[in-house]
């Protein structure tokens, strides 16, 4: 029974992946303002340096998200 | 015993042998640049390739939300001005979902090199980029040279030695 009751489980799961990437030239929603996680770079830039000062760290503090993906 | 580690080991490298023949070839080999023939954005006569065998061709794809291509396009613009006559010439590829995206952005430029648009989106799969913007140098022969992936100011210069090597090459 418990087996059974996994079954739709996996499905949907398996309904959630996907085999087809953004492509490079499909990012033109991405690239828009209101997409990235901030929209200030020279505010971003101070409020990563203090907090790099503050914690005596730097590094790592980027992750990927919206944008357009641009080199 | 050691006979036996030795012939096996004979028998990998024979196996292995090959595929780094067929990488090295492959390495070695110059790809023809896919042809390609596209309508302008403004709605004039298609541009191929094809059509521009025997000169030097900088193909780049860009598209108006795309920052880097910003700086590209009119810095391309001025190496096109420059060395058209000599044998050189850029098609720019835009790869906007909305033409007006594009049409609008350029109305800010004033570009002196084809501007052609492909809706079903085939070229940039064809010439596999994996970013924005991408352009590729194809020679005189109709053969890729290289791939210029991003652009930064003053990107141009370097490309512009280039293009005058390839320019000095016979077809």
């Amino acid at each position: 029974m418990k087996k059974l009751l996994l079954l739709p489980f996996v499905l949907v799961l398996a309904a959630c992946t996907t085999t087809e990437s953004v492509q490079p030239w499909e990012r033109g929603q991405l690239a828009r303002t209101d997409m990235a996680w901030n929209t200030d770079p020279l505010h971003n830039a101070m409020r990563e340096h203090v907090y790099t000062s503050k914690e005596g760290a730097s590094g790592g503090l980027s992750t990927g998200g919206g944008g357009c993906g641009c080199y | 015993m050691m006979l036996k580690r030795l012939r096996r080991i004979r028998l990998h490298l024979l196996l292995i042998l090959p595929m780094l023949l067929g990488s090295i070839s492959f390495g070695l080999q110059a790809a023809p640049a896919p042809d390609f023939t596209l309508p302008r954005l403004d709605g004039s006569e298609s541009v191929s390739l094809a059509s521009l065998r025997g000169k030097v061709v900088y193909v780049d794809f860009w598209a108006s939300w795309c920052a880097p291509c910003t700086v590209a396009l009119p810095e391309m613009d001025k190496v096109r001005r420059d060395l058209h006559a000599r044998g050189f010439e850029v098609i720019a590829i835009n790869l906007d979902e909305s033409e007006a995206d594009a049409i609008r952005f350029l109305q800010r430029m004033n570009l002196s090199y084809p501007i052609v648009t492909d809706p079903a989106k085939s070229t940039p799969t064809a010439y596999k980029i994996a970013g924005m913007p991408t352009a590729f140098l194809i020679d005189r022969r109709g053969e890729l040279h290289s791939t210029h992936a991003g652009f930064r100011p003053g990107d141009s210069a370097k490309l512009r030695l280039t293009i005058e090597q390839l320019l000095q090459e016979t077809p």
